[in-house]
């Protein structure tokens, strides 16, 4: 076996040198009824080259070639090539947790800054190490939250990514706190009066996203007005983490919980992408998760520790803040590069470009559909309404090698027959205004089918 | 720049280590602080579109300045992130002998093949009859993780570890839900990893302590006088953190089924076990894997993980939504309806690059290569044991697995702990230990070599431990003041957690 560095002379020396006549020896504690005596199951060994054909086959049996309109919480950004030359360096790619600070300087260092940017991005005044992603990210915010406030209810808007609804109900079932769903109005953002309503005394907190699941910016300012003045927290998820370039940071958040995987990640059908928790100091101890912190040793040199770490589990166990051990580093790495690539400038013009398009997409496919939600602020995501279903509609569109907008069908069935468009740098005038081709040709066409 | 292992006194002994030669490493300050107005490491292709306002577009929702972000030009990221990255050990510079986190090789052709387009560029949403390569990919190691666990069904959707602890014990919950009552308690015992009491305490239960017996293994009786009708489960590493496998497996599987728990096997140390024995044939209903370990995929200086989640057939139904499943003509797809299932544990399906790596790890070894690496493991940690036990105390004699697990109880008498020891291997050229835990072992050298080291590189880490240890006893400051050789030295941690600075300022420094 070509990763095993020893030959069969050696194993036999070294045998010897334990004192065992041969490597069964060494497993007598398996009981011998519970000891395997046939090969597994599985594929035979294969040789480097086979198994690099076995994966393209797989990849040839997915999408190629395709244009896509899909976003909905996972994001087709360009990838700057330096980010996969930098994270593959080994002394990145094979280290552990940096617990021995001496020799893991260069994760602790680069952590350093993804806090530092995190925060810079989210407008919060500490941000974690990372979370697993956007969801448990969001799962984990809001039992944050009722551990400081004392309180059992959360609330949480429609508008949130429904898959995050449901990891943070997963989380929240055995908890003691019982979530609550918080409509949306005729703009498709949290309908402030239901917000006001709903809030009570019990209120630990409220959820929201911004982008919305529908790409619509809420009003952060007025709903952390109407969610504070009732003495609970006010949760921001952002699953589109690129939109932070143009719209303004939920500075009046006590907490926002991140998806960064805008930031440079691979779409990888899904993960692993990056979560990343951020919120005001003075909730610091109740946060979950690794943080990174500066200090000196004794020379005097500056240096970076994991730090804190009084709330984790592997010092308070069942009292500690969440049951987090290992995350994401390397992602979170991915992202830090990204962010040092675009910097300051680039992120701003990154996001320009997405708005941009967005909009031209939205005017073009938008003839041929009814826009729902057209008045409300918006970064690169919107729904349109059509006339046709959208499985024939993308049906359409498969055939022209276009994967149109994703069917809200399943999640907002009062939606009628509506889709999530999304637009980001990497999609062109030509696929936008092909796809509204298409979308313009008559229905019949899909009947026949 | 220190010289490594600069003696302190003439005539006290200092070790030469063997494996190692001091040499340079470049400055470099945190990004920012080398930032300057005007410099750009990117450049966007021309808007193809009309340009728009985003004032006039948002409105009040527009963003006036992006923060202290930096500015930088391409080949000062290149420096900064390369010039980081050498002030980290990793596998690839050696052995990295972690307990409980099998530090192995993390074959190349694994990132490769996550890399290829049709792979990485796949959308979690883009339709399903585009994505059957992808559905095959999960299908697949969900078969060969079923049949190296001997389990009958399982979850890829769990992100890391302790994820994977949550989703298998809301599995228990769920199934003692079903009969009417979630019962109360968790046993735990104290040798446990810490993450195993907080998922515990996450999904609602109770935290039973279980003392280990002399042995470092579950003591029967006291399990047995322990379980009763409020009692869910028992979360039982195997191998345990000590390295030894609960010979009585059968047993306390027993205790448990009588009393209507079930029995949850924390999966980390699975390396010793692949291609030898199966969980599912030694009485554990639900367990989770490690990828990251077990299974190769790289740590990443803490992640991303994937932990998956295999049980037996009575707790299918609860699986987290969707599971993979085939349709009449072949075809593959995802199930939604799963009205008992205990929901969604994260987002899509799961760490999905993972997977590809875990399923390359298992095709580059076949059945005979798995087996041969857990031999390969068990060799190792016994080689080390017996080099070293004369020299460090060995607090449980039962014969080691994949790890082997030493006290520091020597040394302290020259007032040495574990963590000093293992500031001194840094100067030797290694990463060190796991010093943290088993609890059960106070001052604990948890060594776990995996299969991917050498003789040659086993044999300098027992050089390593052996000067060390004579170094304990003749020249104890020495240990005390490593390591001598890195860029910086010890840090200060209480200052660190006192006042802490947890991101760049532009104000400071
Ligand atoms: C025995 C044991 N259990 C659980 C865990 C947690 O796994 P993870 O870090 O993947 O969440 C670890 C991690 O080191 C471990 O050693």
């Amino acid at each position: 076996m070509r990763y095993l560095p020893k030959s069969p002379a050696e194993r036999e020396a070294m045998l010897a040198e334990i004192g065992v006549s041969g490597i069964n020896d060494l497993f007598s504690s398996v009981p011998e009824e519970y000891r395997l005596t046939h090969d597994l199951a599985i594929p035979r060994q294969m040789g480097e080259s086979e198994i690099v054909d076995y994966f393209k086959q797989a990849a040839a049996h997915n999408a190629n070639g395709y244009s896509s309109f899909l976003g909905a919480g996972a994001y087709r950004h360009y990838r700057p090539v330096i980010i996969d030359s930098l994270v593959q360096r080994g002394e990145f790619l094979t280290s552990y947790t940096p617990y021995q600070a001496e020799i893991t300087q260069g994760t602790l260092q680069a952590i350093f800054e993804f806090q530092t940017m995190i925060c810079e991005l989210t407008g919060m005044d500490i941000a974690n190490a990372s979370m697993y992603d956007g969801s448990t990210g969001a799962a984990e915010a809001v039992m944050m939250a009722v551990r400081i406030t004392g309180r059992g209810d959360v609330l949480v808007a429609r508008t949130v990514h429904p898959e995050y609804r449901e990891v943070m109900q997963t989380y929240a079932q055995h908890q003691g706190h019982v979530a609550h769903e918080l409509a949306y109005g005729e703009d498709g953002r949290v309908d402030l009066k239901a917000l006001d309503q709903s809030l009570t005394e019990n209120t630990a907190c409220v959820l929201v996203q911004s982008p919305n699941f529908f790409g619509l910016i809420e009003d952060i300012p007025a709903i952390a007005d109407i969610v504070h003045k009732k003495g609970a927290l006010l949760i921001v998820s952002i699953a589109e983490a690129v939109s932070l370039g143009i719209v303004r940071p939920p500075v009046e958040a006590d907490i926002v919980s991140l998806e960064a995987q805008s930031f440079g990640v691979a779409l990888s059908y899904g993960g692993p992408y990056c979560g990343v928790i951020a919120a005001k100091e003075k909730y610091l101890r109740q946060m979950p998760g690794r943080l990174v912190g500066e200090t000196k040793d004794k020379h005097g040199r500056r240096g970076f520790v994991l730090t804190l770490s009084t709330r984790e589990q592997h010092i308070r166990r069942e009292k500690a803040t969440s049951n987090i051990c290992t995350n994401q580093a390397l992602v979170a790495l991915m992202t830090t590069i990204f962010l040092t690539v675009y910097g300051k400038e680039g992120i701003k013009e990154l996001a320009q470009q997405n708005l941009a398009k967005a909009h031209y997409a939205v005017g073009a496919l938008s003839r041929h559909g009814k826009l729902l939600f057209a008045g409300t602020p918006r970064f690169h995501e919107f729904v349109l309404e059509t006339d046709e279903a959208p499985e024939q509609l993308n049906a359409r569109l498969l055939d022209h090698k276009i994967i149109g907008g994703l069917s809200l069908a399943r999640w907002y069935p009062e939606l009628g027959n509506a889709t999530l468009w999304c637009a980001t740098e990497l999609t062109t005038r030509e696929q936008i205004d092909q796809a509204a081709a298409i979308l313009a040709e008559a229905p019949v066409a899909a009947a026949v089918r | 720049m220190a010289t490594i292992a600069e003696p302190i006194s003439e005539k006290a002994f200092t070790g030469t280590p063997r494996k190692v030669t001091a040499h340079i490493t470049q400055n470099e300050a945190l990004m920012f602080e080398k930032s300057s107005p005007g410099k750009k490491g990117y450049k966007l292709p021309p808007l193809d579109v009309p340009e728009v306002d985003a004032q006039a577009l948002l409105g009040s929702a527009a963003r006036e300045s992006t923060g202290a972000l930096p500015e930088l030009s391409e080949i000062e990221i290149i420096r900064h992130f390369t010039r980081l990255s050498t002030w980290n050990y990793a596998i690839d510079l050696g052995m990295y002998p972690l307990g409980s986190c099998t530090m192995k090789y993390n074959p190349r052709v694994n990132e490769y093949v996550s890399r290829l387009e049709g792979i990485a560029e796949a959308h979690p949403y883009q339709p399903e009859s585009l994505s059957q390569g992808a559905l095959q990919v999960i299908k697949s190691l969900q078969e060969c993780l079923l049949e190296i666990t001997g389990m009958d069904a399982i979850t890829l959707q769990p992100a890391a570890g302790a994820h994977g602890e949550f989703t298998g014990i809301l599995l228990v919950r769920a199934y003692h839900q079903s009969r009417g009552n979630p019962r109360k308690t968790i046993i735990i015992p104290d040798s446990a990893h810490g993450t195993n009491p907080a998922t515990a305490a996450i999904c609602g239960y109770q935290v039973v302590n279980l003392k280990s017996n002399a042995q470092g293994g579950i003591d029967v009786a006291a399990l047995e006088a322990l379980v009763n009708e409020d009692t869910a489960a028992l979360m039982l590493t195997n191998p345990s953190t000590i390295g030894v496998f609960e010979h009585q497996i059968h047993k306390i599987a027993d205790v448990l089924h009588a009393r209507g728990a079930l029995l949850y096997m924390d999966g980390a140390n699975m390396n010793a076990l692949v291609g030898k024995t199966r969980p599912g044939d030694f009485g554990v209903d639900v367990m989770h894997l490690n990828l990251h370990k077990t299974f190769s995929t790289p740590h990443g200086g803490g992640g991303p993980g994937s932990g998956p989640v295999a049980c037996k057939k009575i707790l299918e139904p609860f699986l987290p939504t969707p599971v993979v499943a085939e349709s009449s003509d072949g075809t593959l797809h995802f199930n939604y309806n799963r009205p008992q299932s205990v929901g969604r544990v994260r987002m899509f399906y799961g760490n999905f690059g993972m997977f590809v790596r875990a399923l390359a790890y298992i095709l580059a070894n076949g059945p005979d290569g798995l087996r041969q690496t857990t031999e390969d493991a068990v060799l190792n940690a016994n080689y080390i044991r017996a080099k070293l036990e004369d020299l460090y105390e060995l607090p449980y004699k039962t014969p080691s697995m994949h790890e082997v697990v030493f006290s520091d109880r020597r040394q302290v008498r020259n007032g040495i702990k574990t963590g000093d020891l293992a500031k001194r291997l840094i100067d030797y050229g290694f990463h060190p230990y796991t010093t943290s835990f088993p609890l059960i072992v106070p001052g604990a050298l948890m060594i776990e070599p995996t299969e991917s080291e050498s003789r040659e590189e086993l044999d300098l880490f027992i050089d390593a431990m052996r000067q060390i240890a004579r170094e304990a006893e003749e020249n104890p400051q020495l240990i005390l003041d490593a390591p001598h050789s890195t860029r910086i030295s010890r840090l200060d941690e209480t200052g660190a957690a006192r006042k802490p600075i947890l991101r760049w300022k532009p104000n400071t420094e």
